[in-house]
C-alpha cells in the first residue's frame, strides 16, 4: 500500500495531492530558509494562527450571499487576508510601540486564534454549519478531498514554488547581509514584504493538508536541519527544500494509506526526524563531528604535552598520555621513550624554543598571534625565516634523558 | 442574571476564569520583559504530548497525572530548546519552532491512535479548554457560598486554580528581589549573589505550573493571550515594574469577566440563542485591551522616541 502511495497509483486526487503536498514542501522548505537566516522564524507561527478568523469570516460571507461556504478558494482568500491584517498588526505593534517583536508576535497569534475560535463556535450554531468542517483547517485533513480542491492545492504549491525561484537571488542577498544589498540598490523593506508574502502563501495553501497549528513546523524544520549541512546560502535553501518537500510527500503518501492518520502531525514528524538525523550526523556543525573534532584535539594536546615532558626528562603521571604515545609507538610500555619518541620530544622543545623567540620578536608578531601551544611553526613561517630564528638561539641544546 | 442562576451556572467558570488569567499573566510580565514572550506558546503547544501521554500511562482521565505529564512535557521542551540552541548554534526562535511543533505533532497523533471516545479529551478540548462546563450544580444561591455541603460540589478545577495562584504569588513575593535584578541586569545580580540563570528557570517553571493548571480548566488559547496580552498592555502604561504589574491584573481579570460574559450573554443580547466560545472571547477582550493601550496609553513609545 505504501509503495504505490509513494509511486502515485492511489488514484487521481491521492497523487495531485501528494505531490501538491511536495511542492508546498519545497516552496515552504526555501522560503522558511529566507525567514530563518532573517532571524524571524516564529513570525510565521503568527501568521498560520492568525488565518482562522479569516477562515471563519470568509465561510460566513460566503453562507450570507447564498453560496456554499465550502468553497475552497474562498475560504483561502479569507485566510490570506487576515493573515495580511496579522502580519500589519505585527509591524505596527514592533513599530510604533516600544513592544518587542515576540511580544507582538504572541499577542496577534492569540488574539486573532482566540477570535477566529469565537467565529468558529458562531458557525456551529448556524443551520448550515454543522458540516462546515472548518475544524479540519486545525490539523489538516486530505481525506474525502474534492477534486477542485486538490487541483487548487497543486496549482497553488507549483505557483509559490515558481515566486520562490523567480525571487531567490534578492532573497538571498537581502538574508545574508542586508546592508550590502541595500546598497546595491535592492529595496530590502520591499524583498522582506516579498518573504513575508511567500510565507503566507505557503501558509495559506497548506492550511488544508497540514492544518494551521502545524504549518509553520514546515517553514521552520527543514530550514534548521538543512543548515548543519552547508554554510553557503543557496545550498542550505536548495537543502532546505528537499527536505521539505521529501517530508510532505511521504507525509500525504502514509496518509493516503491509513486516512485516519492526520496529513500535518506525519508530514511535522518525518521533518523533525531529519532534523535530528542533521543535529548529530552531519559532518562540521553535527553533534557527532563536533565530539570527533574534540577528541582530536585533546588527543593532539595529550601527545604534545608528553613530548615536551619527554624532552625535560619530566615523569608522566596521567595515563591516558602515557596510552596515546605508546600507541603512537613514541614510549615503550614501561615510559621509557623509544627512537622515534626521543627524536620527536627533541623536535617538540626545539619548536617551544622556537616559538618562545618568535613570539619575543614584534618584526614576527602576525606569526605569534597563531601561536596555540599545537600548531607546527613550519605551517607559519617559512624554511628560511626558520634557519634564521635557529641560527640566533644557537646550536641544538642537549636533550636531557 | 445575579440571582440563583448565576451563583451555580457562572459563578466558578468566572472565578476560574479571573483566577487562570491572574497566575498567567503574573510570570508574564517578567517573561516579556525577559524577551521570552514565547515561551508562554511553547508551553501551552507541548502540554498537549504531555497530558496524552499522562492518559496513556495511567488509563484514565485525571487531573493530578495529567497536570504531572504536562509539566514534565513543559520541562522537556525547555530543556529541548536550549540543547538544540547549544548543540545546533541554532538562534532561539527557530529552536522553539522545531521544539514545540514537533512535540504538538506527536501529541496529536498519539491522540489519533488511541481510542479516547470514552472520555473527554480531544485537540479541539485542548485548544477551547470547557470553562463554560466547569458548573456548580449543588448551589442554590448565594447562600450556598458559605454551605460547606454545597462547596464540596465546587468543580475540582476551582480549588486547583486557586492554589496555583497561590503558589505563583508566594513564589514572587519571595524571590521579588533577586527576580527583579535577574530580569534587569544580569551581569549586576551575578555580581551580587543573586543567581539570575536560577531565577529564569525558576520563573519557566512557575510559568509552565501556571500554564498546566490553567490549561487544564480553560484550555491553551487563554494560556497563550494571558501570557502575553494583559503584560504587554501593562507595560505600555508605565515605566515601573510594580505598577505594570498591578496593571497587568487588572487588564487580566477585566479580559476574563467581560470576555465571558459577553460569550455568555453576548449573543443573547443580539438575539442568537447560543453562546459562543468564552475562552475565545477572553482572549479577544484582552487583544482589544492590548490595542487600546497600543492607540493612547501613556507610555507607548520607546522611551526617547520623539513622541510624534
Amino acid at each position: 500500500m505504501l509503495t504505490e502511495a509513494l509511486t502515485l497509483q492511489l488514484g487521481y486526487n491521492a497523487t495531485l495531492v501528494a505531490l501538491g503536498a511536495m511542492f508546498l514542501g519545497v516552496a515552504a522548505g526555501v522560503t522558511g530558509t529566507f525567514l530563518f537566516l532573517r532571524k524571524r522564524a516564529l513570525v510565521s507561527d503568527a501568521i498560520s494562527h492568525a488565518t482562522l478568523p479569516g477562515v471563519g469570516l470568509a465561510f460566513m460571507i460566503m453562507v450570507a450571499f447564498g453560496g456554499d461556504g465550502r468553497n475552497l478558494l474562498g475560504l483561502l482568500l479569507g485566510s490570506a487576508l487576515s493573515a495580511s491584517f496579522g502580519l500589519l498588526c505585527i509591524g505596527w505593534l514592533t513599530r510604533r510601540t516600544r513592544l518587542a517583536e515576540d511580544a507582538a508576535i504572541g499577542a496577534v497569534l492569540s488574539v486573532f486564534f482566540g477570535f477566529g475560535i469565537v467565529l468558529l463556535t458562531i458557525i456551529q450554531t448556524m443551520r448550515v454549519g454543522q458540516q462546515a468542517g472548518l475544524e479540519g483547517f486545525l490539523l489538516g485533513s486530505t481525506a474525502g478531498m474534492l477534486w477542485n480542491d486538490a487541483v487548487i492545492i497543486a496549482v497553488g504549491g507549483a505557483l509559490t514554488l515558481a515566486v520562490v525561484i523567480a525571487l531567490r537571488r534578492p532573497m538571498t542577498l537581502v538574508a545574508f547581509d542586508p546592508e550590502y544589498a541595500a546598497a546595491r540598490g535592492l529595496n530590502v523593506a520591499r524583498v522582506d514584504l516579498a518573504i513575508m508574502g511567500l510565507a503566507m502563501a505557503v501558509t495559506v495553501v497548506g492550511l488544508k493538508i497540514v492544518g494551521l497549528i502545524l504549518i509553520v513546523a514546515m517553514l521552520i524544520i527543514p530550514p534548521v536541519a538543512a543548515r548543519f549541512w552547508s554554510e553557503r546560502t543557496d545550498h542550505v535553501a536548495l537543502i532546505a527544500g528537499g527536505i521539505g518537500g521529501a517530508s510532505a510527500y511521504i507525509g500525504a503518501g502514509l496518509s493516503a494509506v491509513a486516512p485516519a492518520l492526520p496529513t500535518g502531525p506525519i508530514i511535522v514528524l518525518v521533518s523533525f526526524a531529519t532534523f535530528l538525523i542533521s543535529l548529530l550526523l552531519a559532518p562540521g556543525r553535527g553533534v557527532l563531528a563536533a565530539v570527533l573534532r574534540h577528541r582530536r584535539f585533546q588527543r593532539r594536546v595529550h601527545i604534545r604535552q608528553g613530548l615536551l615532558a619527554l624532552a625535560q626528562g619530566q615523569p608522566i603521571y596521567e595515563r591516558y598520555t602515557l596510552r596515546l604515545l605508546q600507541r603512537a609507538g613514541l614510549v615503550e610500555a614501561d615510559g621509557v621513550a623509544t627512537e622515534t619518541g626521543r627524536a620527536r620530544a627533541a623536535k617538540a622543545l626545539r619548536d617551544e624554543a622556537r616559538w618562545a623567540l618568535v613570539r619575543s620578536d614584534q618584526a614576527l608578531e602576525g606569526a605569534a598571534a597563531l601561536y596555540d601551544g599545537l600548531r607546527d611553526l613550519e605551517t607559519v613561517l617559512t624554511m628560511d625565516q626558520i634557519t634564521e630564528i635557529d641560527r640566533r638561539i644557537g646550536a641544538p641544546q642537549g636533550v636531557a634523558l | 442574571m445575579m440571582g440563583e442562576e448565576f451563583v451555580s451556572l457562572s459563578l466558578t467558570p468566572l472565578l476560574i476564569g479571573v483566577f487562570a488569567a491572574i497566575a498567567c499573566a503574573l510570570p508574564g510580565n517578567f517573561l516579556l520583559l525577559r524577551r521570552q514572550a514565547l515561551i508562554g506558546d511553547a508551553i501551552s503547544h507541548v502540554v498537549l504530548p504531555g497530558i496524552v501521554v499522562a492518559f496513556l500511562v495511567t488509563g484514565y482521565v485525571s487531573a493530578w497525572p495529567m497536570m504531572l505529564g504536562a509539566a514534565a512535557a513543559s520541562l522537556l521542551a525547555v530543556g529541548l530548546i536550549e540543547l538544540i540552541k547549544r548543540l545546533g548554534r541554532i538562534e532561539p526562535g527557530a529552536a522553539m519552532g522545531v521544539t514545540f511543533t514537533a512535540m504538538f505533532a506527536g501529541g496529536v497523533l498519539l491522540l489519533e491512535q488511541t481510542d479516547t471516545s470514552a472520555v473527554h479529551l480531544d485537540v479541539e478540548h485542548a485548544l477551547y479548554g470547557n470553562l463554560e462546563s466547569l458548573i456548580w450544580l449543588d448551589a442554590t444561591g448565594w447562600r450556598s457560598v458559605l454551605d460547606p455541603q454545597a462547596l464540596a460540589g465546587v468543580p475540582d478545577e476551582l480549588p486547583r486554580i486557586f492554589l496555583t495562584l497561590l503558589a505563583v504569588i508566594a513564589f514572587m513575593r519571595l524571590f521579588w528581589r533577586p527576580l527583579k535584578i535577574a530580569t534587569f541586569d544580569t551581569g549586576f545580580a551575578q555580581s551580587v549573589g543573586a543567581r539570575p540563570t536560577a531565577m529564569g528557570l525558576a520563573l519557566v517553571v512557575v510559568a509552565a505550573v501556571a500554564a498546566v493548571a490553567a490549561f487544564d480548566a480553560v484550555g491553551s488559547i487563554i494560556v497563550i493571550a494571558m501570557f502575553i496580552c494583559p503584560p504587554a498592555a501593562a507595560r505600555l502604561m508605565t515605566n515601573r515594574l510594580e505598577r505594570q504589574i498591578t496593571w497587568s491584573v487588572v487588564f487580566a481579570t477585566v479580559s476574563a469577566v467581560l470576555g465571558y460574559v459577553l460569550a455568555g450573554y453576548g449573543p443573547l443580547w443580539l438575539g442568537a440563542d447560543h453562546a459562543v466560545s468564552a475562552a475565545g472571547m477572553i482572549a479577544t477582550v484582552s487583544g482589544i485591551i492590548l490595542a487600546m493601550a497600543a492607540l493612547c496609553a501613556p507610555q507607548r513609545m520607546r522611551s526617547g522616541a520623539p513622541a510624534n
